[in-house]
């Protein structure tokens, strides 16, 4: 029995009346684990009901742990009939299961139901005992940790990169199943949550499990997602990047502002290339105001003296892994780890590249679904990757047997894969996976940017590799070496125009770069970035099966252009070269399909001024065109320079002789591959490169390309004060602040004329998408001057009529007045090595700030042992550790006492400016169904959805709280299912939320770190709170 | 074509107080968006008339959601729906039972059968408090003991409750003291049905009656002598009423009556120019106070003390043109003179009456 939980039911708080009589309730309580049920004595005629039950124990296997969530019931009792249900509180107990995160759930959770919603509150304790049989251990994967957050955890660091994980698992749908004709709405809804958190639960033992065969300990950018195929069944699939993590103390967590020279740094290439003055801290230093400790990341030991870390209590077996060659990457040669390409360095870079595909490509995908990285990781980005498939579902037979979803993934991934070759890299990062799914017909969509990573990140047994990296005499400088080219110059995948990096000068750059990644940290920016959307509807006849499917299929390959050619005018127009975080979602609806492609533009500093737009006419003769066109140049010509002055694009005049470079002609070109297979394995690629054409003339023939340009200039500009961006943090801006205003918006269109056009459409879309955003602007003046970072749109086509458009993102205030010059923004002419360097710093900070002598020892083991001070916030700091919006209402948040409820902040971004996260508590993932047949009387659609959005948001702080954390980061929603039938009254809403539990402590410098360490408790039982 | 649906849910609730205002004042939707539109919003911030659209319709389904909790406000401190920074909880709640003071004194006392739509228009009408707002109020129907409303939530609560009656209306609503101090006085005049709304009373405020209130709460109530009895601060205190009927012998003993006039015109000599006046007035003064000391034993009389204290002392004084402060001396006067009345045996009622009465007719004693 390899473990105990153990659940006590405290007290409920604000219950409904369920008998009218009394205006009161009888209420107990039914806490059930797998098939055991404990129930509380009844607690008659209160609404705020003292259980103070006993502690109801469940023995069971830690795979049950997995698997199940601990489910609790609140009832009415009812002596004469049936007991009324009042609601019911899910509890995934998983965060109990990992040493590292939780150690107990106690708080007040909302009683939820999935027809009334939130019917008062219950507070539960819930603990887990498990018993340290290491074998039993890892027979199912408890202790792996989960992180929703696409980067380095910012208090680990990671001993090595795994690589890519994925699972899925399918079911039938509870909504579909014969029995649902007979049983109530909730009980199918409650059946349909059950079954989604038992799916959730098991596939993340799954991909657990694989972790653990690849040696790694922890699962990074774990992104999981529903498909509901309806009919045919409920898909649970995930993917994930399995890496080796190591806690850093937190006491001990380096500091971002701080310049420490490593005095042990290796004795790798740092000989060659004098590097320049400043060791240039990791993320820290670019964004001195927030103050996440930057992603540590520990690339090798320095000596044999310190053994790979690893946590004792992690009984992760490397060696295992050694025989796993599918997954794991045991390279052959153990060289070939240079990271960079020399410019003169040319058999040597195939040499390189060479190493490092076959150093990945012995695993199945060298994907990573990172989108950010430690500095030195990624050596060269290559371009955007994607890939299509249309897809007729059928009902999934055998839920055991899920390989047919499994295949069409499997597909998908390959092509991928061939893509980034194609591009001359071997590795696809910030790479991501959709479905749209409208009646049978299922569009699976991957995307991601095609790379040249630094194999020595995924190396086994991290080699000293110092020796072989003497060859490379002048590897890129990180502020403008991904942006050179990874493919031959010679044997280019499609025509480009590349000219020496306007930032090194000695290596070749593209003159525009798509990426779904976020903006490294030490690129070298101009100005500041902004939100480049492109939007796209198409028209589609109704069909069925496979006819629906061909037309589906045909109609990909020209949105997937029109939304390119957009987002390239948008960039140009906005006199920007680079786009990150580019992420098109293609939805179908029976009648249309809509295309969305969102992205950050910004101008790199090593990549060539892009030029203006021309626009041509087809009839030269004609005078009054002539005139037309004219003023559409000049429109076209003052928004650039309006663009260029309002995000201050003032790149540096170089002077091209020097290197001799020539001037790079304008010319649009695409790193964007796709294709699209329609139930077959056929593979079509398109080149979306214009062919020879002059991209940049835009000519105007005919009603589209008014339409086109007329739409490229109605996109407005944020009002003063405002920025926004579809990545983590805004390029250009490095002072935030700490107000921070997370929010969801929800909008749907209908569309009441019958016989739309294209453009019409287009132009309804267009603007539906800029109306949501002019509303955000507005609503948040308040925070001025502000950004909304990670901008994410989600489109759906719910029904034939209908367009909804989905937000969340994150308002974040930050200090203008600052200088907003980038600190570690050098001009970096010679190539530098200092990355090798920085790799030890995290190390050596550990070091340097512990003053107690446990953490010293733990710097020599390279690894703070687990029976170390575990810090934890108190229970009392814990209500209030964040300052609330602007810092001024701190205090008010204090005084308020301990009757308050806890503030928990919720952020899309892997961070909380102005905090420091100490303690990572675990994966949150919620999904939750509302359903209502008084639609009317509780305010429309618009109230039921207003009041379901605050409902999860409700629910995800309280078991935040619950877990000991003040906030949540990554957070995101993955899923807004809504079905309305007003004539009925009737609507119902399925939504899923991810994020990750935290516990973050305010940061203000780094003087101050003795002060931050003083709100942090130290608590070696761990069961703050608890008892 | 139309937005079927439009939401903005914020993880720290987004509020604006200027909505919020206009909420509570019963403005609809869309008037609510006209008065914004005139506030000039829209100039500053460059939105259209649809964006002031959908945030007002935000903004009052989260009121609307909220005032379920605002009627309880204890609640919206440890409910979990709604992310509302303690700050701005505090103004919520004090704005939610924040009322307009001539609304209230049109109805303070005042004995309306049910809530009727046309008292409330009536008094609409008169006091230009939108109906909405009204209704929030709730004056109406709490009179009439029918519906829920603010003011009969507060009631009910306190009803229930031993202790100091602001001080209950201020931990179970939240409430600041100044309004606590208003609601215990609304709740003071109900329960003794005070009469506020005759001619003569006219001229009174809401807020000079809230003064009074609060004096007879701290001096006159059992709450005054024991604070852990029910009703406290709500009932007067009968024993005291009882042995207020001792004053009668300062009118009734001649001799008594004599002294009292000579002691206090001693003193007033020279210092005022009223003086003849109040030499003159002396007796029929004293006999207005001490007679309505005697008869408050009666509920009948309670109800009449401020018409009472009105025509028995006010108006006889104001006619002789006695200025603020020549009335504060006098009843300094008055006051201080009964103690040195060496057969009056009953100083410590006379206080307790008499510390009450001159700062109610302090503040009463205006245009």
């Amino acid at each position: 029995m390899p473990g105990k939980l153990k659940a006590k039911i405290v007290a409920g708080r604000h219950l409904p009346v369920m008998d009218r009589a009394s205006d009161l309730t009888d209420a107990f309580v039914e806490v059930k684990f797998g098939n055991t049920t404990f129930k509380t004595d009844v607690c008659p005629k209160s609404l705020n009901p003292q259980w103070n039950s006993e502690w109801f124990k469940f023995e069971v296997d830690d795979e049950d742990l997995q698997d199940e969530p601990l489910q609790i019931t609140v009832l009415d009792h009812d002596t004469y009939s049936a007991n009324d249900a009042i609601g019911k509180v899910y509890i995934d107990i998983d965060p109990l299961l990992c040493s590292e995160a939780a150690s107990v759930i106690s708080g007040w959770f909302p009683i939820y139901d999935t027809i009334h919603g939130i019917r008062g509150e219950i507070n539960v304790l819930v603990k887990v005992e498990l018993f340290n049989d290491l074998n039993r251990f890892r027979q199912s994967s408890c202790g792996v940790k989960f992180f929703c957050t696409t980067s380095i955890p910012r208090c680990y660091r990671a001993a090595m990169v795994h690589g890519f994980v994925e699972e899925l698992v399918v079911n039938e749908d509870p909504e579909y199943q014969w029995i649902d004709r007979i049983r109530t709405p909730r009980a199918s809804n409650e059946a349909r949550q059950r079954l989604i958190s038992l799916m959730s639960g098991e596939l993340q033992r799954k991909i657990g499990l694989k972790v653990l065969e690849m040696g790694g300990n922890a699962v990074v950018g774990y992104l999981q997602c529903f498909d509901l195929e309806g009919e045919s069944g409920l898909v649970v699939r995930a993917i994930g990047t399995a890496c080796t993590l190591d806690k850093l103390s937190s006491g001990s967590a380096p500091n971002t502002n701080t310049h420490v020279h490593p005095n042990t740094a290796p004795a790798s290439n740092a000989c060659n290339s004098p590097s320049k003055d400043g060791k240039e801290p990791v993320f820290g230093e670019d964004l001195p105001s927030f103050s996440g400790p930057p992603t540590p990341f520990r690339a090798l030991p320095t000596s044999s003296s310190s053994p790979p870390p690893f946590s004792p209590s992690k009984p992760c077996s490397r060696q295992s892994s050694s025989s796993d060659t599918d997954l794991s990457l045991t390279p052959k040669t153990g060289m070939g780890s240079g990271g960079s390409a020399g410019k003169e360095a040319g058999p040597l870079k195939t040499l390189l590249r060479q190493q490092t595909q076959t150093a990945l490509e012995q695993r199945e995908f060298p994907f990573f679904t990172l989108t950010s990285f430690p500095p030195g990781f990624l050596v060269h980005v290559g371009g955007v990757v994607s890939a299509r498939s249309v897809k007729l579902l059928d009902r999934i037979h055998n839920p055991d047997e899920p390989e047919t979803r499994d295949a069409w993934w499997e597909e998908i991934r390959q092509e991928i894969k061939s893509h980034a070759k194609a591009l001359g890299c071997h590795a696809v990062v910030g790479y991501s996976e959709s479905t749209s799914i409208c009646e049978e017909v299922c569009i699976l969509s991957a995307s991601g940017t095609a790379a040249i990573l630094n194999p020595r990140y995924m190396r086994e047994g991290c080699l000293d590799i110092g020796s072989t990296d003497h060859r490379f005499e002048e590897p890129s400088p990180p502020s403008c070496g991904f942006c050179h080219i990874p493919y031959d110059e010679l044997n280019m995948p499609f025509p480009a125009q590349l000219t020496y990096c306007y930032h090194c000068r000695r290596q070749k750059v593209p003159d525009v770069l798509f990426t779904t990644i976020d903006m490294p940290p030490e690129a070298a920016v101009t100005g500041k970035g902004c939100l480049i959307q492109a939007r796209l509807c198409r028209l589609k006849k109704k069909a069925q099966g496979e006819v629906n499917a061909t037309a589906i299929s045909n109609l990909l390959p020209f949105m997937e252009y029109e939304l390119h050619t957009q987002l390239m005018n948008k960039l140009k127009l906005r006199s920007m070269n680079a786009l990150f975080g580019l992420h098109i979602q293609i939805s179908v609806g029976e009648n249309m399909l809509l295309g969305l492609a969102s992205a950050t533009g910004v101008y790199l500093t090593a990549l060539p001024a892009p030029g203006g737009i021309q626009i041509a006419g087809k009839t030269p003769g004609d005078l009054s065109n002539e005139h037309h066109i004219l003023t559409i140049q000049k429109r076209i010509n003052d928004t650039i320079t309006k663009n260029k002055e309002l995000y201050q694009i003032n790149p540096p005049e170089l002077t091209e002789e020097v290197v001799g470079s020539p001037i790079p002609e304008p010319r649009q070109r695409s790193r964007l591959f796709r294709s699209h297979s329609e139930s077959s394995d056929e593979l079509s690629e398109l080149d979306l490169s214009h062919g020879k054409k002059d991209a940049f003339v835009l000519e105007i023939d005919d009603t589209d390309a008014v339409e086109d340009i007329h739409s490229l200039l109605t996109d407005a500009p944020p009002p003063t004060g405002f920025y926004s961006c579809n990545t983590e943090i805004m390029p250009g801006i490095y002072n935030w602040t700490t107000g921070v205003q997370m929010f969801t918006s929800v909008r749907v269109f209908r569309l009441s004329n019958a016989n739309l056009t294209n453009q019409g459409l287009n132009k309804i879309f267009t603007d539906l998408c800029e109306n949501l955003l002019k509303s955000f602007y507005f609503k948040l003046r308040s925070m001025i001057p502000c950004c909304l970072c990670h901008l994410n749109f989600t489109v759906a086509v719910p029904e034939e009529e209908l367009i909804q458009v989905a937000v969340t993102a994150v308002a974040m205030t930050f200090d203008k007045d600052q200088t907003q010059e980038k600190p570690a923004d050098k001009p970096v002419t010679k190539g530098c090595s200092e990355t090798e360097e920085q790799l030890q710093f995290p190390l050596e900070l550990c070091a340097d700030s512990s003053s107690i002598t446990t953490q010293t020892s733990s710097k020599i083991s390279g690894v703070p042992e687990s029976t170390n001070v575990s810090p934890r916030v108190s229970s009392l700091e814990r209500s209030s550790p964040l300052p609330e919006g602007r810092s001024r209402s701190l205090r008010s948040n204090r005084s308020f006492g301990g009757s308050s409820v806890p503030v928990v902040k919720m952020t899309p971004l892997s961070f909380l400016p102005g905090t420091r996260i100490i303690k990572y508590l675990g994966i949150i993932n919620m999904f939750f169904i509302r359903e209502t047949t008084s639609l009317r009387e509780e305010g429309g659609v618009s109230g039921f959805l207003h009041s379901f959005i605050a409902e999860v948001f409700a629910m995800v702080r309280a078991h935040v709280a619950a877990l000991g954390g003040n906030a949540v980061v990554s957070y995101s929603m993955k899923e807004c299912v809504l079905m309305e039938n007003p004539n009925k009254n009737q609507a119902q809403c399925l939504i899923n939320v991810s994020g990750d539990a935290v516990i973050c402590v305010i940061e203000t410098d780094q003087e101050s770190m003795p002060s931050t360490i003083n709100v942090v408790q130290t608590c070696s039982s761990g069961a703050d709170g608890a008892t | 074509m139309a937005v079927e649906l439009d939401v903005f849910v914020g993880n720290t609730t987004i509020m604006d107080e200027e909505v919020y205002q206009l909420w509570l004042d019963g403005y609809t939707v869309n008037d609510a968006v006209k008065v914004r539109m005139e506030g000039g919003v829209l100039e500053e911030f460059e939105a259209s008339a649809d964006v002031l659209l959908s945030d007002t319709m935000d903004q009052y389904r989260t009121f609307q959601m909220c005032e379920r909790l605002l009627h309880s406000p204890a609640k919206l401190a440890n409910q979990l729906l709604f992310q509302i920074p303690p700050h701005r909880q505090a103004i919520l709640i004090e704005r939610y039972y924040a009322f307009d003071d001539a609304f209230v004194r049109e109805v303070l006392g005042k004995k309306l059968s049910k809530g009727t739509k046309k008292d409330l228009d009536d008094i609409s009408a008169k006091t230009s408090v939108t109906l909405k707002s009204c209704r929030r109020q709730h004056w109406v129907q709490f009179i009439g003991c029918d519906g829920f409303d603010n003011f009969k939530r507060v009631f009910k609560v306190v009803e229930e409750l031993k202790g100091p009656l602001v001080e209950n209306i201020r931990q179970h609503f939240l409430l600041s003291d100044k309004l606590a101090r208003d609601y215990a006085a609304i709740v003071f005049f109900a329960n003794n049905r005070f009469e506020t709304g005759k001619r003569k009373l006219q001229y009174l405020t809401f807020q000079d009656f809230a003064f009074c209130a609060g004096q007879l709460i701290n001096s006159w109530t059992i709450g005054a002598v024991d604070n852990m009895v029910e009703d406290m601060d709500v009932d007067l205190d009968k024993e005291f009423l009882q042995e207020l009927k001792e004053l009668k012998i300062l009118i009734t003993d001649k001799d008594l009556l004599d002294q009292h006039k000579s002691l206090v015109c001693t003193a007033l000599r020279g210092k005022t120019k009223a003086f003849n006046e109040m030499e003159a007035n002396f007796k029929n003064l004293s006999r207005g106070l001490v007679n309505i000391a005697a008869k408050l034993t009666n509920t009948k009389d309670v109800r009449d003390f401020f018409i009472d204290l009105v025509e028995k002392f006010i108006e006889p004084c104001r006619s002789d043109r006695w200025t603020a402060s020549d009335m504060r001396l006098y009843l300094t006067h008055y006051t201080n003179s009964a103690h040195i009345l060496d057969t009056f045996k009953h100083q410590v009622v006379w206080d307790r009456y008499m510390g009450v009465i001159k700062s109610c007719i302090f503040k009463m004693y205006h245009d």
